[in-house]
This record gives structure tokens, C-alpha cells and sequence, in this order.
């Protein structure tokens, strides 16, 4: 297997009134091709400043470290992304080799063009076809993620289709360029459970198909575990835990991670009681010193909480995490 | 002996939606439904968007118009017919039946301090005389719903999703209701929040007695919560059960096909899920027979001319399905 994208000691701050605002911390990961990544964290984890930064496509006021790196490779050798500047350089992660479906599909197309018109001109700008050939793919795109009467669609309007049509008409646009990455920003959280299963479903198939890499962000950690082939877990800007979804999801090791799953209702135990994380994720300007969970922790091993970084600790080869607990052990 | 509080028979809501020379088209958002909602209970609505639970419950509230049927609400001090109050009874109905939001972020306004907001209902309606009555009440329900006296300085600017939720439900109960209808409460909240807030909706449920209306496309929240769901698609009610039973043994497809999709935790379960086909049909332009014909695998002939009726099997279980016992017997629980 082949990396994708590599993103290594990615460290981005926000310049604000208030000062310079730590929204992700020192993160790295890869990915490769076909594979499925689920990014999960609550609101404010950073998860969505982190899939944008692969499109270098956060507001003006970031401030990424020297030290920040995202590699991606394209067949026509690495790009460093984050050195791309004018609009022709960064048109080749923003709609050519990465593309991103939004949470709120009815937000992300304009209302007054129709959808059609929307897809042909963002295939014209990334390659060179013309009008009648990108017609021709957007209506096949179309019809491959299940819209029918794909032709009659393409010349509607966003308002016209229902929240799942709109959601599959989102992919569509997104995957007409072909990319080799796809983000996909809690893209079913807005979708009742049956159209979130269709979508799901949809987007297997079309890993399969296409063989590209897709990083699921969701806070849903159910449709994490149907979608993704390995899991990290964010918190306050970091990385707490990663490994095989398998690994992560049956055998947490990260407090946090823990406190998510045990917060989850299940079905097979109504009896179960609803365990909250308690408190609230702090804000970015006051984050804790030490280990960041460290303020609603119930496992708390000591001193090095409060004032340490917890380093990352592998549990086996491929599931790691990054908390004092396992620290402690020489094993 | 368990008391109703609300007791809907055949209720409907229709809305006029343009209309030609020969007569107005109505959009039939809630059709004939019957509920009875136990004093003291957690009732659960579920259906996707579109299937009528938002407007049923706001039927109920009185903040959609009733246009057949009937629904009686008697908690041991009045009684009305919601479908016939005079204005007088509906001043105190508001007193008496409260809603909380889905979108906490919406539902605040960003001018008024917390205290204001939570403070608001009693001044409109009435409730208390002068300031210091107002302070004391809004200080005791914000301290049931976990805010303190520095919260209530403050604006909802500066709080997060969880805590602006625990305000809606601080005003909603400030008037001492007795119904409340929380509609999506949860859904626009981390699962961590959302489990802390459906905590406190159960605990201020048992401690001030009062009867939910928990409406909601999340199963699994509320197999946690409730203890009767009802299950609606396109305006009809499909099924309805105590919690444990439906949960033990669903009878409708559309019922199953809604368990069946909620994404396992098991990673091993992928692509076992029983998917439905399609999306819930416009509801100005409704099918004929059963209205869940359009996508249930089971359909036969029967199915798209006649629609079935609610059955009941004595234990409080009732589906309206024409096939549910011949399906039942053929795929064993």
C-alpha cells in the first residue's frame, strides 16, 4: 500500500483578538489509497480545522508552525501542500485531487444556478473538456449515486431536491473530478437513519470503485464503525487515540474514547445508564496544561496529568494512544 | 389504575396548499390519529422528517390547528377539549403545556440575559406579581436544571450547546408545566451532551411528575427514555407499543427497517442492515392503500388499494400492517 496523503506534526493556530488560539496540536497521520479513515471528536475537537488544512483552506488568519507538513502524492510525484499559494497551484487540492462533501448539503449549493450548471463549471475548471462532455459525466455521476432521472435533475435547483437527493447530488459533484481523496464532513448528520444508511452504503460502494481514501469525519461513532477501516480520535486539538476501528471501538484504551462509547444509548441494554463525559470541552483559550483531558478525566494517575503531555504509547503495532496510564507501565 | 393525561382520537391536521377553481388541496400532515398519553410517562414519536411527529405534537400544544377528531386533556385539575377551548382555557393551556426546541442556538434570543429568558414566560403569562417572586422562581428552576447564579447574568453567547439547552428546558418548565413536548431536544448535541441532558430531562420528569412528549428520529434515544413509543409515517401512525416491546419485537417493515439502519457499534455487522428503498413520499401527493406500500418489500396487491387499520393484541401493542402476523410467522423473532 501506497500513502496518499501524510500529515506530519500538523500544528495550526488561529491569530485572534484574543491572541493566537491553538485549534490543532502537533498531529500526524497518513493515509492510503482505498482507505477509510474516521476522524471523531465533539464539536470544537478540531476535527474539521484539520481536514481543511489538507485543502489549505482555513481562513486567513492561520498560522501553521514551520515544522507543519502535509505530503501529498499525486501520479505526478509528491505536492507539499501547504507551500501551494496562488490559485492555480491550490486548484489541485481544492477539487482535483481532493475533494469535500459539507454537513449541510442545501448550504454548500448556491440557490439560484442549478445543479447542473454547478458541476459542469467546476469539471471545466479541473479539466479540459468541454461543456457537452462535462454534461455527459455530470448526468452519469448523477445517475451512479442513485438519483433518477439524472437528466431532469441536472437542470433543477438545490431547493427543488429533498435533503438526501441534495446529499447525493453533493457526492456526485464531488466525485466527478475523480479525486483521490475525499473529506467528508459529517456528511449524514443532517439525514434521518434511512437515507444516512443509503448514503453510507453509497459511499462504499464508490471506495471500491473508485479506490480512493476518504476521511469520515462524524461525532457518530456508529457510522464510524460501518464505514472506517481505522479510527483517530480528537480531542482539544489532539490526538488521543488511533488504531484499527475494530481496535478503537472494541477495545478503547484512551479515557476519553471511553467516556465517548459509554455516553453512546445502546440497543442491546436499555437498562444501561447513560454515562456523560462530565463537564464540557474547554475553550481554546484556556486550554489545560498537561495532558488536555486532564479537566474531566476520572482516571487521573497523578502529577504527570497536570503537568506532562502525555507521549503517544503503542498498544500493539497498530493501535496506539496518548495518555499516562499506559505511561506507566514498562511493558 | 393509570391515568391519562392526553387522550387524541382520530386527530387531524390539514393544511390548505394553493388550490384550483374546483377546490383547495389540502396537505394531510397528521391523519387520524389516535394516542393515549399516561400521566407521568415518556412518549416517544419517531419517524423520519416529513412523517408528521413535529406537527402532531404541536397539534397537541395547541400550536397547530386541529382539523378533525378529537383530543381530550384532563390532569386532575381541568379538563379541556383541546379541539374546542375558548380563549380563556387556552391562556392557561400555555401554563400547562410547554415546548422545548431542537436548535438550542435558535431558539435564545442573543439580546436577553439568561435570567430574562427563563424570567419572560412568567411576566407574559402572568404567573407571579412582582420582581422578587419572579427572581425566586427563575433562581429555583435554574438551579433544578444545573445553572448557577453567575449563569444567569450572562447571555447565551457565551454558553455551550449543552448549557443553552439546559435554559430552553429552565424557560419551558419555569411556568410549572405539566406536558412537555421536547422536540429533536438532543439531536443537535455531542453524544457526551446528549447524554447528560437526556439525564436531566429524566430526572426533572420524576421529581416534578410531569408527562414528556419526546419526539425524535433517533431510536436508540428513545428506546433509553421512553417508556411507550409510537412509530409514524406520512402522517399516519404504523405502530405504536410500550418501549420493551417494540423493541423485543417490531411489527411493521417500516419499523424494522428504522432499527435496521441505526449503524451497529459492531464492525463485524456491516452490510447485515435491511436497507429501505427510496425516500417517504411527498405528503401532498400521497399513495393509495397502505402508505408505506411505495418502499415496503413486503407489498402485495392488497397493500396499494386498502389501507389497513391499527390492530391491537390486548397488551397495549398495536400495528397497522395487513401482513405483520403472516411476516412474523415466517421470519421467527
Amino acid at each position: 500500500m501506497s500513502a496518499l496523503i501524510e500529515v506530519e506534526n500538523l500544528t495550526l493556530k488561529f491569530r485572534t483578538d484574543e491572541g493566537l488560539i491553538t485549534a490543532v496540536d502537533d498531529v500526524s497521520f497518513s493515509l492510503d489509497r482505498g482507505e477509510v479513515m474516521g476522524l471523531v471528536g465533539e464539536s470544537g475537537s478540531g476535527k474539521s480545522v484539520t481536514a481543511k488544512s489538507l485543502m489549505h483552506l482555513n481562513t486567513r488568519n492561520a498560522v501553521y508552525t514551520p515544522d507543519s507538513k502535509i505530503t501529498l502524492h499525486t501520479e505526478d510525484g509528491p505536492v507539499d501542500v501547504l507551500s501551494l499559494k496562488t490559485p492555480r497551484e491550490l486548484n489541485v487540492v481544492r477539487g482535483g485531487a481532493i475533494s469535500m462533501i459539507f454537513q449541510e448539503p442545501m448550504a454548500s449549493f448556491a440557490p439560484a444556478i442549478t445543479i447542473g450548471k454547478q458541476m459542469v463549471e467546476q469539471l471545466q475548471l479541473h479539466s479540459d473538456m468541454s461543456k457537452a462532455q462535462a454534461k455527459e459525466v455530470s448526468v452519469e455521476m448523477l445517475d451512479r449515486v442513485g438519483i433518477s432521472d439524472a437528466g431532469k435533475r441536472f437542470n433543477q435547483y438545490a431547493f427543488e431536491l429533498s435533503g438526501g437527493m441534495r446529499q447525493r447530488a453533493m457526492i456526485a459533484m464531488a466525485l466527478s473530478t475523480k479525486p483521490k481523496l475525499l473529506i467528508a464532513d459529517e456528511p449524514t448528520t443532517a439525514l434521518d437513519v434511512t437515507i444516512q444508511a443509503q448514503v453510507i452504503d453509497l459511499m462504499k460502494d464508490l471506495v471500491d470503485e473508485f479506490h480512493m481514501g476518504i476521511i469520515f469525519i462524524t461525532h457518530d461513532l456508529g457510522v464510524v464503525a460501518q464505514t472506517a477501516d481505522k479510527v483517530n480520535v480528537m480531542y482539544l486539538g489532539r490526538l488521543i487515540e488511533e488504531g484499527p476501528v475494530r481496535e478503537v471501538i472494541g477495545n478503547p484504551k484512551h479515557p476519553y474514547t471511553q467516556g465517548l462509547l459509554s455516553a453512546l444509548p445502546k440497543l442491546e441494554d436499555l437498562d444501561a445508564p447513560l454515562t456523560p463525559v462530565p463537564g464540557d470541552i474547554p475553550s481554546p483559550l484556556e486550554r489545560p496544561s498537561g495532558c488536555v483531558f486532564n479537566t474531566r478525566c476520572g482516571q487521573v494517575v497523578g502529577d504527570q496529568c497536570m503537568s506532562k503531555l502525555p507521549v503517544d504509547v503503542q498498544i500493539d503495532a497498530t493501535h496506539q494512544v496518548a495518555c499516562h496510564i499506559y505511561g506507566e507501565a514498562p511493558s | 389504575m393509570t391515568e391519562i393525561l392526553i387522550k387524541a382520537e382520530g386527530l387531524s391536521v390539514h393544511f390548505p396548499i394553493g388550490g384550483t377553481i374546483f377546490g383547495k388541496q389540502m396537505l394531510k400532515a397528521v391523519d387520524n390519529v389516535s394516542i393515549e398519553i399516561e400521566k407521568g410517562s415518556f412518549f416517544g414519536l419517531v419517524g423520519e422528517s416529513g412523517s408528521g411527529k413535529t406537527t402532531l405534537g404541536r397539534a397537541l400544544l395547541k400550536a397547530a390547528p386541529i382539523s378533525g377528531g378529537n383530543a381530550h386533556y384532563t390532569d386532575g385539575e381541568v379538563e379541556y377539549d383541546l379541539e374546542n377551548v375558548s380563549k380563556e382555557q387556552l391562556r392557561d393551556y400555555r401554563k400547562r403545556a410547554q415546548l422545548i426546541f431542537q436548535d438550542p442556538y435558535a431558539a435564545l434570543s442573543p439580546r436577553m440575559t439568561v435570567r430574562d429568558i427563563i424570567a419572560e414566560p412568567l411576566e407574559v403569562m402572568g404567573i407571579t406579581s412582582n420582581r422578587a417572586e419572579t427572581d425566586e422562581r427563575v433562581r429555583e428552576i435554574a438551579a433544578k436544571c444545573r445553572l448557577n447564579l453567575e449563569h444567569l447574568r450572562r447571555f447565551p453567547h457565551a454558553f455551550s450547546g449543552g448549557q443553552r439547552q439546559r435554559i430552553s428546558i429552565a424557560r419551558a418548565l419555569v411556568s410549572a408545566p405539566k406536558f412537555i413536548v421536547a422536540d429533536e431536544s438532543v439531536a443537535a448535541l455531542d453524544v457526551s451532551i446528549q447524554a447528560d441532558v437526556l439525564n436531566l430531562l429524566k430526572q426533572i420528569q420524576s421529581e416534578m411528575g410531569l408527562t414528556f412528549m419526546f419526539i425524535s428520529h433517533d431510536l436508540s434515544v428513545v428506546a433509553h427514555t421512553c417508556d411507550h413509543v409510537a412509530v409514524m409515517y406520512l402522517g399516519r401512525l404504523v405502530e405504536t407499543a410500550p418501549t420493551r416491546k417494540l423493541f423485543d419485537g417490531p411489527r411493521h417493515p417500516y419499523t424494522k427497517a428504522l432499527f435496521s439502519a441505526i449503524p451497529s457499534l459492531d464492525p463485524d455487522d456491516r452490510g447485515k442492515a435491511q436497507k429501505l428503498e427510496g425516500e417517504i413520499p411527498s405528503p401532498t401527493n400521497q399513495p393509495t392503500g397502505c402508505k408505506f406500500h411505495t418502499r415496503c418489500p413486503h407489498a402485495i396487491d392488497i397493500c396499494k388499494t386498502q389501507e389497513p387499520t391499527l390492530e391491537g393484541d390486548g397488551t397495549g401493542h398495536e400495528v397497522s400492517c395487513h401482513r405483520w402476523k403472516e411476516l412474523m410467522a415466517a421470519v421467527p423473532a
